[in-house]
């Protein structure tokens, strides 16, 4: 008997070919969606795990201001190439303190231009953003003091700019200042947050303060600290130093942060996390309206199939018999478009990983969870609509137009 | 006078009727579509049932074939009391014992006249082999050899009527109900299935019970049974066939 269903149903699903396709696309929809977006979403936050991981756990982010609750946070009082000093004069344990302020500048070389991130700091910028000179030099005491036109070029800027030509010796311009490129940096690829880090130049922060942003701030301070030391330490001698050198009253908050790189690590990883959240609520949606897609097609079907209903009951066919084909018919269509869903679904996730270079995560748990979900739907909205139907007398399913 | 007790004989009636009401809806939009209906029919009848449109005709016969229950009255088939069946034992009589034929011939679309026939008998859980050899015979019986892959849109109605009938027969049931079976074909083809009728009965011993509008149909019937308001109004053999 159940085979003679399963021929019945499957012949029905072959009758109606167009109305099969539908429900199938639905769930296929459904499934991809949540599947990709929760993929993608796990990749990208294994990848910040890992990168920050190879970070190093010795650097130290001191940022002014600081959020103190949701949408409350401190003055935010920008620190001083002084405060900075004073961090490497006075706090024990520093191997190297960079101030930096940066700003988005279009770089003009020739007829070429380019848009990049250009930083005024000092040389132990290199140190603490563990990067290194490929050519050139670094800045003399002389330059960081006076504020002279040099720059130190980033590959991607140098690429952009002087395609295959020697950068060493020319003079850029970023707005009114034309500045000399005395050094390259080596490249370093991508960033945690999928940021190009070659796509930078740096200047002495003087030339910066003086040329580009006319004032004396400082936009955050980057201290590493040495090899064998505990972090929490460091982190409160800056605090204890900043809050003196801010004329902070005991009873006043911080209007500064401090961050390890454990903080900053969630920091972003919260972030991730966040987008991941984000892009899952999205794929539940696409789900839902799949389903909601499949619930209409399947009481569509339904109603108009119950005049195939009474056929079936008028010729001998049990309650039973018809709420089983049915019930096939459902399975076959939901699983059918579940498991479209998933191929469909890893072979996009693995191919999207690889533009958005994050890595290819396989989560079993929400394959299971999406396939479950649209099956249910497709089983749920098929069955229940013919229970309806096959409870009736047979000439009352006749009789319905 | 009560007709009915014309026909009565000592042999368990096929069907007997006593006193058979179906009342659609309730308080005052209660529609009284049959208030008492005695009716006896034997084994190898041929019964005509007439009467004007609301008469009751169809009520009655969809309460006959087990497609409908009746509200009051009791209804026995082959002496067995169907009011006291259950759902699955009704449709286990309709299964082994009763073919209907629709005015609307209630074919599956997009589904082979081939296919149709052989529909009840996938629930008799026939064989395919037996399935396909039956059906064949029964589309033969209906003069439909050739037409086995054509689905209802690409049959006239009178072929669709006919697949209707090979559906109904393909059974071998005892009785055959056919409600307006001609109600939507031209003359012509009314008496090819009149005659497919006919031969069915005299052939076949299979019981007939037709509900028509036309005298002339009605005509090859061996028993006239008129409804008016619910109730049977006159019961009489026809002369002519009796
Ligand atoms: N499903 C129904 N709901 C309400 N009234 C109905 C229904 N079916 C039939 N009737 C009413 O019952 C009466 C008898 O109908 P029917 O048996 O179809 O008559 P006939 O077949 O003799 O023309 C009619 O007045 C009709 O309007
Ligand atoms: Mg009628």
């Amino acid at each position: 008997m159940l085979w003679n269903t399963m021929i019945l149903a499957l012949r029905e699903i072959r009758r109606n070919v167009l109305r099969s396709v539908l429900t199938i696309l639905g769930i296929v929809i459904g499934v991809a969606a949540v599947i990709i977006m929760v993929t993608i979403g796990g990749g990208a936050t294994v990848q910040v795990r890992q990168q920050i991981a190879g970070m190093g756990s010795n650097l130290l982010m001191v940022t002014p201001g600081k959020r103190l609750g949701p949408g409350q946070s401190t003055d935010n009082v920008p620190f001083k190439e002084a405060d900075s000093r004073a961090i490497a004069r006075d706090v024990p344990a520093v191997a190297a303190v960079a101030p930096v302020s940066s700003q988005s500048i279009q770089a003009i070389f020739g007829n070429q231009n380019w848009t990049t991130q250009v930083s005024g700091s000092n040389n132990q910028y290199l140190q603490v953003t563990n990067r290194s000179i490929r050519s050139g030099r670094q800045f003399t005491d002389s330059e960081l003091r006076s504020g002279a036109a040099v720059c130190i070029v980033g590959e991607t800027v140098i690429r952009k700019l002087f395609g295959g030509q020697e950068a060493l010796g020319e003079k850029i311009r970023l707005q009114k200042l034309s500045c000399e490129v005395i050094g390259l940096l080596a490249a370093k690829g991508q960033s945690t947050m999928g940021t190009d880090q070659d796509d930078i130049v740096v200047i002495p922060l003087s030339t910066f303060q003086r040329r580009i942003a006319g004032n004396q701030d400082v936009g955050f301070i980057q201290v590493s600290v040495e090899e064998g030391v505990a972090t929490e330490k460091v982190q409160n001698d800056i605090v204890r130093l900043l809050r003196e050198r801010r004329h902070l009253s005991s009873s006043d908050d911080d209007n500064f942060n401090v961050m390890d790189m454990k903080e900053i690590a969630q920091m972003l990883t919260g972030t991730t996390r966040m987008l991941t959240a984000l892009l899952s609520a999205v794929a539940a949606v696409s789900l839902l309206v799949g389903g909601i897609g499949i619930m209409n097609i399947m009481l569509v079907s339904v109603t108009e199939r119950t005049r195939e209903i009474g056929i079936r009951l008028a010729v001998g066919a049990l309650e039973s018999e018809v709420l089983m084909q049915f019930l096939v018919e459902a399975v076959v269509l939901s699983s059918f478009g579940g498991l479209a869903g998933i191929v469909l679904a890893l072979t996009t996730s693995v191919w999207l990983a690889g533009i958005l270079r994050v890595p290819f995560v396989f989560n079993g748990g929400i394959v299971m969870v999406a396939f479950l979900f649209s099956a249910a739907v497709g089983v749920i909205f098929g069955y229940f609509p013919a229970l309806k139907a096959a409870r009736l007398d047979p000439i009352e399913a006749l009789r319905h137009e | 006078m009560n007709m009915t007790a014309v026909y009565r004989t000592d042999k368990q009636a096929l069907i007997e009727l006593r006193g058979v009401t179906k009342v659609y809806g309730s308080g005052q939009a209660a529609m009284h579509a049959l208030r008492g209906v005695d009716l006896r029919i034997d084994e190898g009848e041929f019964v005509a049932v007439m009467g004007p449109s609301g008469s009751g005709k169809s009520t009655c016969m969809n309460i006959l074939g087990c497609l409908d229950t009746s509200t009051a009255g009791t209804y026995w088939f082959k002496g067995v009391e169907v009011n006291r069946l259950t759902r699955n034992q009704r449709t286990k009589l309709r299964r082994f014992y009763l073919g209907f034929v629709f005015q609307g011939f209630n074919l599956l679309n997009r589904t082979s006249a081939l296919e149709n026939v052989e529909l009840p008998l996938i629930y008799r859980g026939a064989s395919a082999h037996e399935r396909r050899h039956r059906a064949l015979e029964a589309l033969r019986t209906v003069g439909l050899e050739g037409w086995e892959s054509h689905t209802p849109g690409e049959l006239s109605g009178g072929q669709q009527q006919r697949v209707a009938i090979a559906r109904a027969i393909v059974t071998g049931p005892t009785v055959l109900f056919a409600d307006e079976p001609t109600g939507n074909l031209d003359s012509a083809r009314s008496h090819e299935i009149l005659e497919l009728l006919n031969g069915l009965n005299r052939e076949q011993g299979v019981t007939i019970v037709m509900v028509t509008h036309e005298q002339d149909m009605a005509a090859h019937a061996k028993r006239i049974v008129r409804f008016l308001d619910g109730l049977v109004e006159s019961d009489k053999p026809n002369i002519r066939n009796a």
